[in-house]
């Protein structure tokens, strides 16, 4: 049980930030923009929220206030960054694959610029300690107590708190329904007075957020706080596009599809400290691999009734019909 | 390059150029290029003011003095773009043009240390496994798209991440290749090493000769065969081309096939190269990071228009600034500022042609036609100054 409740507890900060931009994502592609730069939107919240904890750690605060405010910052640079896709996917009609990755590969070389003009080093290293050993009161709770409260960051309640009120923008509100009928038939929303521009530029600002967000979560419960330009995020922008499409572009879905990844992930870097595992005497290499190769089986098996946004990735022109 | 030859028929054909679709995409990349530039030389003015014109003369100019590296760095991204604009033509986007690059350099690294030839095929043996690895790496995206209706990029993605933790591996559990105290692989026999094109303080080789020539090939397989032609098709409407009765599905692997063994030529070309110090080679270190020349690939090929001439030329010229980049760490820049400025060129490059549009618009709405001739004279020294690059 001790193992199990281990597990989950390094599992969790791994799939919040997974969880997060995955929803993200989603948002974007809803909308009907292809959000490939979620990698490099991560890193540049990720960077701007490290700066920020950076710049205050001297300063005494508690640290679970400085990462709500990193929090913040790290989402208002992940929407300015967010803006750039939306220009060019929006206003220029440009190909929103291509603008994705060219913002992917400016960032971590920005990053790397930076970080050597200015700390002499390959990213921003911080040394706050955000870890949290028990939540009081709410680590009572039997079961759920130990697995979502102890030993974990605030990182991963404020991420539920952020699912749920995604599910119910998604499912229950006028903007979420609105946002789905942009990415599905865009002429038909815009024949009942909805503004496609508008709300596809609120869809990828959403996956802004989020991602912006995810980042910095991804750098304080994976990475103890730091940034780095050359390692990044480790393809975690890229792994959320999986679990979204794994997820079937649906919130609840996206959620379990994030866990599943990132208990793949937990197991390949915990082998040593699973008897069981430990003691099969595979090489570790093999463990790595396991979520890429999970993930592959899985969309094997799910992708063949897709049901991607029909409009995603077409670029909105009134003149078309 | 169709431009170029319409110059050299008529020389003062204005609107023939300006409407075919190679001057269309010479000039729109030319201006992401420019905005590029001035992007790049504004971070400079900010982080350095007092070196940012020396700085960027090197970024811009340096590349000239060091030509045979600037050749022997374009010849592996040169490739990848090659397998990613191939790709593109198809409507296929291979992002794991990087996974496809480090099984092609392990295949060629296998051949190179464990099977014993004479000198004179050695090195040609090796090259092919490194192509046979990649197509074995786009292969499987290529089934994953085909059958199983998985978007590409995703599998891609994947696969770059298999790709380069098997290799890894594999590389770090043979005492043959791989050199524990640093962490690095073995120097390669020199029997298979691609023989060197003899340029002084330079490692560029034959494989920039090949890859020009493979990339002229693509152009004709592109433009003149059948197999391009439907490509091409389906490419611009899948669902279209189904009807008239082409093959997509075998369409589709084919061409991950191909792009994928271009990638791995890519590989194969950058392990293999020659070094100038005597008994030494390239090496590889298995640190668990993915190729960035993959990457570079992409950019290579979204500034050549997936076009295979014009991706020639833009790795040249990509290869060109990043030589002029490490140059302008003389005067205290770091390197990365031409990956930015690379990326940035990519960024307008993206919706430069929509800019471009309307220039052309413009054009032909206010000027008229009394400056017909002169717009054509600067039309003329462009492509002077990209023959000079």
């Amino acid at each position: 049980m001790d193992t199990l409740y281990y597990i989950i507890q390094n599992m969790l900060p791994v799939a919040m930030p997974l969880l997060l931009v995955a929803l993200g994502g989603m948002f974007s592609e809803i909308g009907g923009v292809v959000n490939i730069a979620l990698e490099g939107i991560m890193l540049f919240g990720a960077f701007f929220g490290a700066l920020f904890v950076y710049t205050v750690q001297d300063l005494g605060l508690n640290p679970q206030v400085v990462l709500l405010l990193g929090m913040l910052i790290a989402a208002v640079a992940g929407l300015i960054y967010s803006l750039l896709l939306s220009f060019a996917a929006v206003n220029m009609k440009a190909d929103q694959v291509i603008t994705g990755t060219a913002l992917n590969m400016l960032i971590p070389a920005a990053i790397l610029l930076f970080s050597k003009m200015y700390f002499n080093s390959d990213g921003v290293t911080t040394s706050m300690n955000f870890y949290i050993r028990e939540i009081p009161g709410l680590s009572k709770i039997p079961v759920l107590g130990p697995m979502v409260f102890q030993r974990t960051y605030l990182t991963v309640p404020i991420s539920l708190l952020f699912f749920i009120i995604s599910i119910i923008v998604f499912y229950k509100t006028k903007f979420g329904l609105r946002l789905r009928a942009c990415g599905e038939h865009p002429h038909a929303a815009d024949s009942v007075g909805i503004n496609v521009y508008k709300m596809r530029y609120a869809g990828t600002s959403i996956s802004g957020i989020l991602a912006g967000i995810g980042g910095f979560f991804y750098s304080v419960g994976v990475m103890d706080g730091n940034v780095n330009g050359h390692t990044g995020v480790a393809g975690f922008g890229f792994l959320a596009l999986a679990v979204m499409i794994f997820g079937q572009w649906r919130p609840v879905k996206i959620f379990f599809a994030a866990l599943f990844f990132s208990l793949f992930r937990t197991l390949a870097y915990s082998v040593s400290l699973i008897p069981f595992l430990y003691n099969l005497g595979i090489e570790q290499t093999y463990y790595k691999m396991l979520p890429y190769v999970a993930t592959m089986v899985v969309l094997a098996f799910t992708s063949k009734k897709s049901r991607a946004p029909k409009a995603e990735g077409i670029p909105y022109d009134k003149s078309q019909r | 390059m169709q431009d170029k030859i319409n110059l050299n028929k008529n020389k003062f054909s204005f609107k023939k150029i300006i409407y075919s679709g190679g001057f269309a995409s010479f000039s729109s990349a030319l201006m992401a290029i420019i905005l590029g530039l001035i992007f790049g030389f504004i971070v400079m003015l900010i982080a350095k003011p007092e070196s940012a014109g020396a700085g960027f003369k090197f970024i811009t100019l340096g590349g000239f003095k060091r030509i045979g590296d600037v050749f022997y760095f374009a010849t592996p991204i040169l490739m990848t773009g090659l397998s990613v604009g191939f790709a593109f033509n198809m409507g296929l986007f291979n992002i794991g043009a990087s996974g496809q690059y480090t099984m092609g350099m392990f295949f060629a690294m296998y051949v190179g240390f464990m099977w014993d030839l004479p000198p004179s095929i050695h090195w040609i043996v090796a090259i092919l496994a490194g192509m046979l690895g990649g197509m074995l790496w786009g292969f499987i995206p290529g089934i994953f798209k085909a059958f199983l209706n998985v978007n590409e990029v995703i599998t891609s993605i994947m696969f770059n991440y298999i790709g380069m933790y098997i290799v890894d591996m594999a590389i770090q559990g043979s005492s043959t290749m791989y050199k524990f105290e640093q962490t690095r692989t073995n120097y390669l026999p020199a029997s298979v090493q691609i023989p060197s094109l003899g340029i002084p303080n330079s490692n560029v080789n034959w494989g920039i000769i090949l890859a020009i020539a493979i990339g002229i090939v693509l152009y004709i397989v592109l433009q003149k065969t059948i197999f391009g032609y439907e490509l091409k098709a389906t490419g611009f409407n899948k669902f279209a081309s189904e009807y008239a009765g082409m093959k997509g599905k075998k369409n589709i692997i084919l061409t991950m096939i191909i792009a994928g063994g271009l990638s791995g030529l890519g590989g194969a070309f950058a392990i293999l190269a020659p070094s100038a110090i005597a008994g030494s080679s390239m090496t590889y270190e298995p640190i668990n990071i993915i190729a960035p020349n993959g990457f570079n690939g992409i950019a290579v090929a979204l500034l050549g228009n997936s076009h295979p001439i014009g991706t020639i030329f833009s790795s040249i010229f990509i290869s060109h600034i990043q030589r002029g980049g490490t140059l302008a760490s003389l005067v205290g820049y770091k390197p990365e500022i031409i990956d930015v400025v690379i990326a940035v060129i990519i960024y307008f490059s993206a919706f430069a042609a929509v800019m471009n549009e309307t220039l052309v618009n413009f054009f032909k709405n206010h000027i008229g036609k009394k400056h017909d001739k002169e717009t054509a004279n600067n039309e003329v020294s462009d492509n002077e100054i990209k023959e000079a690059e």
